[in-house]
């Protein structure tokens, strides 16, 4: 079996071969045949999309590599096309730095760089630049992918937690905590049989869908790692208002559920790869919502909460008895517990 | 999911609040009744659900001591890391252990410092992962009250009968009567009456608590974990003291035989015998607490394969870990509490444990109250 | 060490050993059924049997009557109190 070696990083032919078998022919775009050491965009065409530029990065180190529902080049490609997306970008150009383990199968290598080409080209996105290096063993674990994002914002769009207001309504787009459970379950170490797919995909498509719609919404995030109560926490602080919760309204697969239940895990802390939360006016709720549900990807939409006065920085859940609790701020990663 | 939806209705809690609040008001105690809930799983299922603030003024839930990760001693903890950094051993532990701080950190912080630590759903798991791997010491950190007893015992002789040798276990296993009877003991506590561990009794039975209502004169009531049961079982509770009596009543019927469960009994009386002293964090040390192996199975004992410090190690000065297990004080009355002892960095383990009663109020409990 | 949690015995997986494989809301497990099995009820019978289930143990059979029993208390009680 052929295997990533340490000459394939050291910038020789070795090296070179390795791009263009693996990347190049994959990624397949003018921009990157040229293989420049930078992609060459003229202003023109970004400033046809918009007025601002959206930039972001990100890296992805996942275990296992390969997952029901995806694998870190599918990821790796959603993950930062997401957090364009989020802020009203059109997606256009990513690029991609691997860093890859010494004694990697090519296989796997080349499955996760045409995962990747897929991902990009179902989201109309191009990869035009990249660099790749190779550690000894044990220095990584297996892959790890950096991608960052450039995409442009119409002059039209405003998004920020400053236009957050009491009355909004807290909507996600489907069922939570998939990609986490995904995740956990695929590890193996916790022997459980879980029919969940990570839920991994590029949201671009149902923010324009999302925003046609409903014009003034106020604000997105994608709900990724921490789960929503991460999120919800995170604009919380930032509007300085309480966000209150309804338990029953919560979507949850019923899989995710009973893992959830054996395991003792709260599912809005699990990740999610292809969830958005959208803080949107009251008076367009409605609108929003019959938007995202006739997407693929917002076919569960719902309304989980609203922002309120009450409490400001914090996020209360109205539990399915009646009660109240906080939903705080993950510490750490949240463990399986027998307790 | 069955079994569970139907005990988490709405409607039935809000008749089950009514229920309380009417046996509250023909009680009309003076100074609010003390129900203990001892489990640790209770009190986490309490904060969950927002229970506490659903109850009228005059029924207080205290959270006693039945969390065994809570109640782990800093030394033990200590012991525990000392046997994962032995080189070639893998340590197999539930989740809910890795972030109990010993003197010198956790687990969580030996795993980062390269200690092979996993983390395991069953102790099942861990034996698997000696099968796997012969040639390394495998060692599960046992630990629980009689609930999770059984399942370590049967999982030790299996490993018994498939003559795996590099299988071991460090036993923590400690049991709910004395704790029960330390509490009932303590001068300064006025318990009125219990919220009895649901598990622990599915495997022991109900025999064990009749002294509670015979000796000490207290209400008992076996409940399980889903909110009704919870909001029942402190119902019936209630209709006790308002009636004048002190009996043990099984409120989780549909789980809990009056008998406990035969199998997990012999696979206990099998493996085990009692320590004559085991150290309770925080509550100090109370006579035949804490079970170890017996010596038919010395070679599954980790305490007997791998040596220890067993250095008795004290509590930080400023740590109330222990008023706060024994129900003296609440949470937000320690001194540390949310100040130098937080979720990010716990002093004691009641702020680590997911069921510790610190790390429930600060994570759950409406900072409104 | 109190989290249990209900599930279905949907297959047995190995008689002689006292395995089985469980379910909730479709998520499988290996589990121990030793703590199930008596004499009036053998390995083969518990296929079906809704279980209380602990670190990949079956610990009790939940009885069907008495959740009945209990949710029915609660029920009359609500018909009861004003």
């Amino acid at each position: 079996m052929k295997t990533v070696t340490l000459s394939h990083g050291g910038g020789g032919k070795a090296m070179k071969d390795l791009i263009g078998a693996v990347f190049v022919s994959a990624f397949d775009n003018p921009l990157l045949a040229t293989l420049d050491d930078q992609a060459r965009v003229p202003i023109g065409v970004l400033a046809q999309h918009g007025d601002r530029l959206a930039f972001t990065t990100d890296s992805f180190v996942v275990d296992p590599l390969e997952f029901p529902g995806g694998d870190i080049g599918k990821l790796a490609v959603c993950g930062t096309i997401n957090d364009l997306a989020v802020g009203g970008a059109v997606p256009l150009y990513l690029s991609c730095a691997a860093i890859i383990e010494e004694g990697l199968p090519f296989d796997m290598l080349g499955r996760m760089a045409r995962s990747m080409a897929a991902a990009a080209r179902g989201a109309g996105v191009q990869i035009v630049t990249g660099d790749t290096k190779v550690v000894q063993r044990g220095a990584c674990d297996k892959l790890f992918l950096t991608t960052t994002g450039i995409g442009v914002i119409r002059a039209d769009v405003m998004l920020g937690t400053q236009y957050v207001r009491p009355g909004d309504a807290v909507l996600v787009n489907g069922v939570l905590g998939d990609h986490g459970a995904a995740i956990l379950a695929a590890r193996g170490d916790l022997a459980l049989d879980a029919p969940i797919d990570s839920d991994c995909a590029a949201l671009h498509g149902l923010v324009e869908t999302l925003l046609a719609a409903a014009p003034n919404t106020r604000f997105m995030r994608d709900a990724t790692r921490g789960g929503v109560a991460t999120v919800l926490n995170e604009i919380a602080l930032a509007a300085r208002c309480g966000i209150e919760l309804n338990e029953t309204a919560v979507p949850l697969r019923e899989a995710v559920k009973g893992f959830c239940e054996i395991l003792g895990l709260d599912p809005l802390y699990l990740a999610n790869e292809g969830r958005l939360v959208a803080v949107v006016p009251p008076d367009e709720v409605q609108r929003a919502l019959a938007a995202m549900r006739q997407h693929p990807l917002g076919t569960g939409a719902c309304r989980i909460g609203q922002i309120v006065e009450r409490r400001p920085g914090q996020v209360v859940m109205h539990t399915v008895l009646g009660g109240q609790r906080i939903v705080d701020m993950l510490v750490g990663d949240q463990l399986p517990r027998i307790c | 999911m069955k079994y569970i939806d139907e005990f988490r209705d709405r409607d039935k809690a809000a008749v089950l609040l009514r229920a309380i609040e009417g046996v509250a008001d023909e009680i009309r105690p003076e100074k609010p009744l003390q129900i203990m809930e001892v489990c640790g799983g209770h009190t986490h299922a309490i904060f969950r659900y927002g229970i506490e603030a659903m109850l009228p003024d005059a029924v207080e839930l205290v959270h006693g001591p039945g969390c065994p990760v809570c109640v782990l001693p800093l030394g033990r903890v200590d012991d525990c890391i000392a046997i994962a950094t032995q080189p070639g051993t893998i340590l197999a532990t539930f989740g809910d252990a890795m972030r109990v701080p010993g003197s010198r950190g956790s687990l969580m912080q030996a795993k980062a410092h390269g200690a092979d630590i996993r983390m395991v759903y069953s102790p099942t798991d861990a034996l698997e992962i000696a099968r796997k791997n012969p040639e390394r010491e495998v060692v599960f950190f046992g630990l629980g009250f009689e609930t999770t007893m059984p399942s370590t015992a049967l999982t030790v002789l299996e490993a018994e009968r498939d003559r795996i040798t590099n299988f071991s276990v460090f036993c923590n296993h400690i049991t709910i009567v004395p704790t029960l009877k330390a509490i009932l003991d303590s001068p300064d506590l006025r318990i009125d009456g219990f919220v009895g561990p649901g598990h622990v009794s599915m495997v022991i039975g109900m025999a064990p608590y009749d002294f509670i209502a015979r000796q000490y004169r207290r209400p008992l009531v076996v409940s399980g974990f889903e909110p009704l049961d919870l909001l029942q079982s402190v119902l019936m509770v209630l209709r006790q003291i308002a009636d004048g009596r002190a009996e043990i009543e099984n409120q989780y019927a549909r789980v809990v035989a009056s008998g406990g469960n035969a199998a997990a009994q012999r696979a206990i009386d099998a493996v085990y015998e009692p320590r004559e002293h085991f150290e309770w964090r925080g509550l100090g040390s109370i006579d035949e607490s804490g079970v170890r192996f017996r010596d038919a199975y010395a070679s599954f004992d980790a305490e007997r394969r791998f040596a220890v410090p067993g250095v008795r190690v004290t509590d930080p000065a400023a740590c109330q870990c222990g008023a706060v297990l024994k129900g003296t004080l609440k949470p937000h009355q320690c001194k540390v509490f949310g100040t130098s002892c937080t979720p990010e960095m716990p002093m004691g383990a009641l702020m680590v444990s997911s069921e510790g009663a610190c790390a429930a109020y600060y994570r759950y409990a409406t900072k409104a109250t | 060490m109190c989290l249990g949690i209900p599930a279905q015995i949907v297959r047995i997986d190995d008689a002689e050993r006292m395995l089985a494989t469980a379910e909730v809301g479709g998520v499988r497990r290996q589990v121990n059924i030793i703590c199930i099995v008596d004499d009036n009820h053998p390995v083969e019978a518990c296929v079906g049997d809704w279980v209380l289930l602990h670190v990949g143990f079956a610990m009790s059979r939940i009885d069907e009557a008495e959740a009945e029993a209990t949710l029915r208390i609660l029920t009359e009680l609500g018909e009861m109190t004003p």
